[in-house]
């Protein structure tokens, strides 16, 4: 059997669950960020996967893993500017210990 | 001529009010001069009006022609029906501009100096301004809805002005009974106003009187053929109204507000107690008489209660020992006199002439009565009392008092030449006409009359030395003065106005004269009642409290104002709110609350327990995010296939 | 099986366990270090797409911009050295039960459809690629380039607002 479109999407989702996983259990805000790439990362492998081998003519998944990277970099900036904040005013980034937002 | 001028009439109250409302801090040592002023120009230029409207150019082929100065569109209900807020002059409007207007001054210029010190001087000038806006807006009323709106507006400011010392209990007591008696009348009012005005399309006077009027129209019909409990729809309309009416006007038995009402500043009595807002109610009847004028029943109730109301506060009176009460139930007889005249009038000139005799009353009763009230204002600034056994041998200290009290007296009790005499003749020869029955009460009323002013009068001025003497201010400043020699001149003057000349049902002026036989008796029976009065209270005696013993039943009923105000408090206290209020109250307190309450509770518990899902957790939000998204792609894909 | 195949499946195992060693190990750096090779993981693996231009663009952008910026914010809040606690128990069964689940229905999705893939080259010019980006015709993607490029800078403004220290009270 040769490897196909199937292969590579399981292979991305069950990178997205590892990634899901890691965003549950993980306490650590910075490893939280870590998850969400992974998380990501599977979804980019997706577009890349059914651009080549469902539309190999055009290269609109493509462009759309670009974006995503693009927004993914932004994302983790501001969330890594938002942990430094955090951790000056908490000196923490536990997520349990954040809870301000609850009232 | 241009009536336009008119406007600012109205404005210029108006426009104190606003002024003297808002700017108090800068207007506070000025207040009273300044809306005194204004007060001026806007009797200044009623006063011009009427001289063009009743001398140059008002009557047209023998008729006082009815002039719309403005016309402001409102409110419209429907294409036909509209409600316009504007000025219309008539006769009777006119008439009533120069007694608001020229009585307001007079209470201005006396109250500089009766109100001088006040700690709230600014507010109660504002008020008055208030008032005189108000009043002005009512005797100039295009239409019912106008009327009624400067009706309450009135009422708000009589409201204010009673409540004036609200540090006083009784004062607040006074001023809640007065609003609330009224408020029940001119429920009354907005009642038969709608009646009236859904029954010919209109707001509009004119219009209402010209549908009526005429036999042949539809609504005429309509109004007239149905009936409830007797009586035709036009004649519900007509008492309804008249509540409205005998509410201001104090009538039996609305009338248990008047006395109280004296509780307010004493200038403010004159104005509005005694000389103005009163008589709307007489003015109201005189406005819509043409309507009135159709339906006997209901000019029959208005003859009947104004006798019997003159009658009774007539009795009251003479058993009162509060000065200002009993000029209280004198004002209240007075009115009581205007609505019986309207109520023997027919339609017509020389048929009408209860109708010119009722509005030549109301003219100088606002004279000689807020004379009085201002007198008697002037007496209780020096005296620091309003009861009549403080008072006694005043006469040397404030002769010029005693002298304006003195024809005020003579005025009210009828003696010619001063101006109740002619008034009161021209409604007793009315009533003779008419309704001899009526026609002998007001003939018995006017000797009492004449009997409880005299008694005032030895009582405050005469009796016994005044003891006194150290706190003697003298009679106040010229302010204070000078409007009571104003008010003298005109309680001894005005009668010689040929009033039916001006002031007449139809508008159209006729002549009407004294006849010296007829008047012989009234006269007469007036002079007694002076001298029973001379009997009883030139000297301190003895003489009254016998008197007071033998009818002792009799006088202890007057004294207690013939237990009316008792019948009340037992109809509202004892039933209304027993039987209606306390189960109300229950349900209120235990259904309606307790439905509220279980909502409340019910709300209370279940946040409580949904709370927890708002921890602040970042993750539990992220696991109940995908259990949604979870849960959402199971509905799609397998159950709701 | 063929070479490529065996490729494609050595590197999937390669991003798998170290996809999963970067979310569960409990040294902070080292999780940094494993999410670095799963990264490269990807890349590796667009590389055998045949997806040049992306699998440059992860390596450069993820690989060199955000696992250095992870790694240097782990420096500035963390003893790198630590462990970190153990995550408890109770978590750790719900979050992998949910992702069990999640799992489980995605694949037998999968299982179910059948793809109509086509057997066409893949391969991608970068010429025509970066023409296409900067195109404004219908198929061109100006607009969200430009909409991306402002992104960017209201994140990067935004980062600095954020994570200024507040101004001390003299």
């Amino acid at each position: 059997m040769t490897v196909g479109l199937t292969h590579i999407i399981v292979v991305s989702t069950v990178l997205f669950f590892i990634g899901m996983y890691g965003l549950f259990t993980r306490r650590n805000m910075i490893t939280m960020l870590m998850s969400i790439e992974l998380m990501l990362n599977s979804v980019n492998i997706n577009f890349v996967a059914f651009n080549k081998y469902l539309y190999p003519d055009k290269m609109d998944g493509i462009f759309f893993s670009i974006f995503i990277i693009a927004i993914a970099a932004a994302e983790a900036a501001v969330a890594i500017a938002i942990i430094i904040n955090l951790y000056r005013t908490h000196k923490s980034i536990d997520v349990d210990d954040v809870t301000d937002l609850k009232q | 001529m241009n009536y336009s001028t008119a406007i600012w009439i109205m404005l210029l109250p108006l426009a104190n009010f606003v002024l003297l409302g808002l700017g108090k801090k800068y207007l506070k040592n000025i207040a009273g001069i300044f809306s005194t002023i204004l007060l001026f120009v806007a009797a200044a230029i009623a006063l011009n009006i009427a001289y063009h409207y009743f001398f140059v150019d008002g009557k047209q082929n023998g008729v006082y022609q009815t002039i719309n100065v403005c016309q402001m569109h409102w409110l419209s209900f429907t294409e036909t029906m509209n409600v316009e807020i504007g000025i219309q002059l008539d006769a009777l409007s006119v008439m009533m501009l120069v007694v608001v207007t020229f009585i307001s001054l007079m209470v201005h210029l006396f109250s500089l100096g009766y109100m001088k010190g006040e700690e709230r001087y600014c507010n109660y000038f504002s008020y008055l301004g208030l008032f005189t806006f108000s009043m002005l807006g009512l005797v100039v009323a295009t239409n019912l809805l106008q009327l009624y709106m400067c009706w309450e507006l009135v009422g708000i400011s009589s409201y204010l002005l009673i409540g004036f010392y609200f540090q006083k209990p009784s004062a607040v007591a006074a001023a809640k009974k007065a609003f609330i008696v009224t408020r029940f009348a001119d429920l009354g009012l907005l009642i038969g106003i709608l009646i009236l005005s859904f029954n010919t399309n209109s707001f509009h006077f004119q219009t209402i009187i010209q549908t009526l009027t005429n036999t042949q129209s539809p609504s005429f019909i309509s109004i007239t053929a149905s009936s409830f409990l007797g009586m035709s729809t036009l004649t519900w309309a007509l008492v309804l109204i008249f509540i409205g009416g005998a509410g201001k006007s104090a009538m039996l038995p609305l009338h248990i507000w008047l006395p109280d009402a004296m509780e307010g500043p004493t200038p403010v009595s004159a104005l509005i107690h005694a000389a103005t807002m009163v008589v709307a109610g007489v003015f109201l009847v005189a406005k819509l008489f043409a309507v009135f004028a159709i339906d006997v029943t209901a000019l029959n109730i208005v003859a009947y209660v104004g006798t019997a109301s003159a009658l009774f506060a007539a009795i009251i009176a003479c058993t009162q020992t509060d000065i200002k009460r009993v000029l209280a139930y004198s004002t209240m007889s007075q009115i009581g006199y205007m609505m019986f005249a309207l109520g023997v009038s027919k339609y017509g000139s020389e048929e009408g002439l209860g109708y010119s005799a009722a509005l030549f009353h109301l003219f100088t009763h606002a004279f000689f009565k807020s004379l009085l009230f201002l007198c008697a204002g002037a007496v209780i600034h020096l005296v620091h009392s309003n009861e009549m056994k403080d008072m006694g041998g005043l006469k040397k200290l404030m002769p010029i008092t005693h002298i304006a009290f003195l024809i005020a007296c003579l005025a009210i009790a009828g003696v010619p030449p001063f101006a109740g005499f002619f008034s009161k003749e021209e409604i007793l020869s009315a009533a003779y006409q008419n309704n001899k029955t009526i026609y002998i009460i007001a003939l018995l009323t006017s000797a009492i009359t004449a009997f409880y002013m005299f008694r005032l009068y030895f009582s405050i001025f005469w009796n016994k030395p005044y003891q006194h003497h150290h706190h003697h201010r003298g009679e106040g400043t010229i302010t204070m003065k000078l409007p009571l020699i104003i008010l003298m001149l005109c309680a001894a003057t005005v009668g010689f106005i040929p009033f039916s000349e001006f002031v007449s049902s139809d508008n159209h002026p006729f002549h009407s004269e004294i006849h010296i036989g007829f008047s012989v008796l009234p006269v007469a029976l007036g002079l007694f009642g002076i001298a029973m009065a001379a009997l009883f209270y030139f000297k301190q005696s003895d003489k009254p409290d016998k008197i007071a013993n033998s009818l002792q039943v009799i006088y202890k009923a007057a004294y207690r104002k013939f237990y009316v105000d008792e019948l009340y408090l037992f109809i509202t206290k004892k039933i209304i709110f027993n039987c209606i209020a306390k189960p109300a109250a229950w349900i209120d307190k235990n259904i309606i609350d307790g439905c509220m309450n279980g909502v409340a509770f019910v709300t209370s518990f279940i946040s409580s327990s949904i709370k927890n899902m708002q921890s602040g957790k970042v993750q539990q939000y992220a696991l109940y995010f995908f259990a949604g998204i979870a849960a959402l792609l199971v509905t799609v894909l397998y159950v709701w296939k | 099986m063929k070479a490529v195949d065996i490729i494609f499946y050595c590197i999937a195992i390669f991003v798998l366990t170290t996809g999963v060693l970067a979310v569960t190990t409990r040294k902070i750096f080292r999780s940094a270090i494993w999410l670095l090779f799963c990264l490269m993981g990807v890349a590796a693996l667009y590389f055998w797409m045949n997806a040049n231009f992306i699998a440059a663009i992860q390596i450069a952008v993820y690989v060199g911009g955000i696992v250095v910026l992870i790694i240097f914010s782990i420096f500035l809040t963390q003893q790198s050295g630590n462990q970190m606690p153990k995550p408890n128990f109770l978590r750790i069964i719900v979050a992998s039960i949910t992702s069990l689940i999640g799992l489980g229905l995605m694949l037998q999705l999968f299982a179910k459809q059948t793809f109509k893939t086509t057997n066409k080259n893949f391969d991608i010019d970068i010429a025509t690629l970066g023409k296409q980006l900067l195109s404004t015709d219908a198929n061109g993607y100006a607009l969200p380039f430009e909409v991306i490029s402002i992104l960017l800078l209201a994140a990067m403004v935004g980062c600095i607002v954020i994570a200024m220290k507040p101004k001390t009270q003299l």
